[in-house]
């Protein structure tokens, strides 16, 4: 266990190393610089006032220079300046990160419970009209595009009905404190989460099925069968699970996008995340702050391949790390 | 908007509900208002309320000094007041200044400042301050002022109050920017000795406006609040603004329709919406307090392009785009054709008597025929590649209706996409396009807006939205430079008369539509607009009244 944890954390430096690399030089492909974003949404610019910004944001130095500059910051945990927002990246990703975390847990951790409860009763009823059902509703939560959806819900929740909030995290009018505030930022929460959540309960629900069917075919289960252990019995112990496995592998990716947040939806519900600072960033060739973001999802994502690893062990004792 | 508890009443009792829960709080109530509101008066005005407003998208900063993007002068014209503001008319009306003379030769402009303003922080505002922000911020790095105060040699402040700046040529120009943002002012005492562009000021603002800011929530919101010390008495009437960033155009009309946003302006929904939403009684659609911009959309043609190097063939083109067509149809109305580089709200400059190039298919074709460029076997006579300004789907459907127009008269049109940024560098910096479509905001005065499309001086330095065609024509150049030194505002226009029919002539570039921006508000409110610089202006005589009208 040590040294595999040993052996990963060198592994993390010489990926996270490449990831800078390729971030830096690949981003820098992207025609246009930040100054002339700026200029251009400025309407106007003089030959000079460019050449001030270009100053300012260390644009005029050569490419290598940047990226030494880039790496030198890397090494000593600093994420560079955003010029164009006036504030450190680390600061700006701060900002955002409990939002981020907030949406897509929430959006997650309902995908994670409804999903696999649907998989799950899908495939004990395999082949039976709750199977057909399910497997018809997670294909058009799978196929619906998700920003659609999204306006779907505002305008029946929120136009028609006036149940929930349009979008934003809070009721910035209304100058809430204390449990308000939570309750506030709850509501305004459901349409996001819900609109999130069902594209990744879509993906748990056909997963879950495919995973428990599978593992229903195997030896194992039949010798249980043989020997006469209830139904409800196998399911659970059996078969829930060694299906798990691959729901894990999921929860690991889908934990690694946490930090790119998703663009649409944050989009969609003005919801303040990283998604779209990261979106924002691209278009404004903001790139400091885009290799932040990137970085840190890098890390994020390092970090969570490793802790899967180690759930695989807990889930299966069969599997070693080596 | 008050807490979530009105949600249950919908419609115009729930902003009824809100109307009378922001009397309650408001600390004072006004009956009848003197003045243009009159008429009005008969509905009662309430003192206070938040006002909440659409930004979009989220602005860089919020100091109009080296910024002149959109959100950052939505919300900075409530913070800065300028010297002056502009009325429908676009003349200057009194605001820090209270009068101003010209001397007769040009070369002096005196302004008499408003005694008693402070600044949000306390502190006095005088003459320094408006001598330091013209030193070190219209004259140095200000984007779009530098041309136009080169010849301030000199200012001189006698007295606490009066200004005078002293040129070595007249720039009459100046007189058309002396708005919050086309100008603004900023506190000497926070700024003097600092990096401006790095000023932590820049984030924070701090002016003399109606507004104070508060609180700048990044993704969300910026909040100002209330200027209890403003100058003009019983103003501004609202207790507080929010500027919401909503990115989404769905998200946009949606929050408008329910209520939860009051004012939207700057095209926040797309057309089709916005005819939707201008049907509601609750609602009201205008286009009014955009005059001081003048947007006008045109086709810039690259004079180096093997074919487009023809004026018989720009001309060409010219004749084969049907602009009333353009308008009605893919900008729903929302704008006209344009006749010349000078926008018709330009009333002053604007040659409505120039000669013009009229839809005709006939015309078109027999001047390409004349330029040797014969139709092939398929019927097309050259190829070209478009590239329109990534501003949204309006633009790329005048790509897509330029390419329709030019089908027919055997051009055959590839539209290209891309993000601003490599927009900007593929037209004005490689120029490595064939023709593109933008605009730009005329303003005032020709000389700010119009003439950068035009004068070579800026060729080759990759400056944004400066002559993309590649024009160069001494005498186009020579007037501009005259005109942008003469004393003598009758000369002027004859000069830009004569600029207007040189370039429309040529036509390096071809005027396409004059564009109406327009603004949503909530039919609940009065004194929105007010002004025609009123979008980049403060809201301070806007407030709620106590029912809607009809409309």
């Amino acid at each position: 266990m040590l040294t595999y944890l040993r052996r990963s954390a060198a592994q993390v430096v010489f990926v996270l190393l490449g990831i800078a690399l390729i971030n830096f030089f690949l981003l820098h492909l992207a025609p246009g610089d930040a100054a002339q974003v700026l200029a251009g949404e400025s309407g106007a610019a003089t030959p000079e006032y460019m050449e001030a910004l270009r100053r300012q944001f260390g644009l005029d130095q050569p490419l290598y220079v940047q990226f030494l500059r880039y790496l030198g910051n890397l090494v000593t945990f600093d994420l560079g300046y955003s010029f164009r927002q006036s504030l450190p990246v680390s600061e700006l990703i701060l900002q955002r990160l409990p939002a981020t975390l907030l949406l897509m847990g929430t959006a997650i951790g309902f995908a994670l419970v409804a999903g696999c409860s649907l998989g799950f009763l899908a495939a004990r009823r395999a082949g039976k009209l709750t199977d057909t059902v399910i497997s018809i509703v997670a294909l058009l939560f799978y196929a619906t595009p998700v920003f659609w959806v999204g306006i779907m819900l505002i305008v029946v929740f929120s136009v028609m009905l006036d149940w929930l909030p349009v979008g934003g995290m809070t009721s910035v009018e209304a100058n809430l404190s204390g449990l308000a505030l939570v309750g506030d930022v709850a509501l305004h929460l459901v349409l996001p989460a819900v609109t999130l959540g069902l594209f990744y309960l879509a993906i748990y629900a056909r997963l879950m099925r495919a995973a428990m069917l599978e593992v229903y075919g195997q030896d194992f289960v039949r010798t249980a069968r043989a020997k006469g252990v209830r139904p409800r019995r196998i399911a659970w112990r059996h078969v829930l699970r060694n299906a798990l496995l691959p729901i894990v592998t999921t929860l690991g990716v889908q934990l690694g996008s946490i930090l790119g947040g998703a663009v649409l939806v944050e989009t969609v519900f003005s919801w303040p995340g990283l998604g779209r600072l990261a979106f924002a960033a691209l278009f404004q060739r903001d790139l400091n702050l885009l290799l932040g973001i990137l970085f840190c999802s890098s890390v994020v994502v390092v970090l969570v391949n490793i802790a899967v690893d180690l759930v695989y062990t807990l889930l299966d004792p069969r599997i070693e790390l080596n | 908007m008050m807490g979530r508890d009105w949600r249950v009443a919908g419609g115009v009792r729930r902003r009824l509900v809100v109307a009378a829960a922001t009397m309650m709080t408001a600390a004072v109530v006004v009956g009848v208002i003197p003045g243009p509101m009159a008429s009005a008066a008969a509905q009662e005005a309430r003192q206070g309320g938040t006002l909440s407003i659409i930004l979009q998208p989220e602005p860089v900063t919020l100091t109009p000094s080296t910024n002149m993007a959109q959100p950052t002068q939505v919300v900075a014209g409530n913070i800065f007041d300028g010297l002056v503001t502009y009325d429908f008319e676009l003349k200057p009306k009194p605001a820090l200044a209270e009068r101003w003379e010209v001397a007769p030769d040009g070369l002096t402009i005196t302004f008499h400042l408003r005694s008693g303003v402070k600044w949000h922080d306390g502190q006095p505002f005088s003459a320094a301050d408006v001598k330091w922000s013209l030193e070190n911020v219209w004259k140095t790095i200000h984007p779009r002022n530098k041309s136009l105060f080169e010849n301030v040699t000199q200012v001189d402040t006698p007295d606490e109050a009066t200004v005078i700046l002293r040129l070595s040529k007249p720039s009459l120009p100046i007189l058309s920017v002396l708005n919050g943002v086309g100008a603004p002012i900023l506190p000497k005492h926070l700024y003097e000795g600092t990096d401006v562009l790095n000023n932590p000021y820049n984030n924070k603002p701090v002016g003399t406006g109606p507004f104070v800011f508060k609180e700048w929530k990044r993704g969300e919101y910026v909040e100002l609040t209330r200027n209890p010390d403003y100058w003009e008495a019983g103003k501004p009437h609202l207790d507080r603004l929010l500027f919401r960033m909503i990115p989404d155009a769905a998200a946009r009309a949606a929050a408008i329709e329910k209520g939860e946003i009051q004012y939207a302006p700057y095209n926040p929904v797309p057309f089709r919406d916005a005819e939707r939403l201008a049907k509601l009684p609750r609602l009201k659609v205008d286009t009014r307090g955009y005059e001081w911009l003048s947007p006008l959309l045109y086709l810039d043609f690259n004079v180096e392009n093997q074919y487009l190097k023809d004026v018989r063939v720009r001309r060409a083109i010219a004749h084969a785009i049907d602009r009333a067509a353009l308008a009605k149809i893919v900008w729903f109305g929302y704008a006209k054709p344009a006749i010349s580089p000078v926008p018709s709200s330009l009333v002053t400059f604007h040659n409505a008597k120039l000669p013009q190039y009229p839809f005709d298919v006939k015309k078109a074709e027999a001047l390409l025929d004349e330029a040797g460029l014969k139709r092939d076997a398929n019927g097309v006579r050259f190829t070209l590649t478009h590239d329109f300004l990534p501003y949204g789907d309006d633009y790329r459907r005048t790509g897509e209706f330029l390419k329709q127009a030019l089908k027919r008269v055997g051009i055959e049109v590839t539209i290209r996409s891309q993000d601003s940024a490599a927009f900007i560098k593929r037209v004005y910096v490689d120029r490595d396009f064939d023709s593109a479509i933008s605009y730009n905001n005329a303003f005032p005065d020709p000389q700010i807006g119009v003439v950068r499309a035009f004068w070579s001086g800026w060729l080759g330095t990759g400056t944004p939205w400066t002559n993309g065609s590649g024009y160069r024509n001494p005498k186009a150049d020579a007037l501009i430079q005259a005109a942008g030194v003469e004393g003598d505002p009758a000369k002027r226009v004859a000069q830009f008369n004569e600029f207007q029919d040189i370039v429309l002539g040529d036509v390096p570039s071809l005027p396409l539509l004059e564009l109406n921006f327009f603004s949503v508000y909530s039919a609940d409110l009065q004194g929105i607009v007010e002004q025609g610089d009123q979008v980049y202006s403060s809201l301070k005589n806007a407030r709620f009244v106590d029912a809607p009208k009809g409309n």
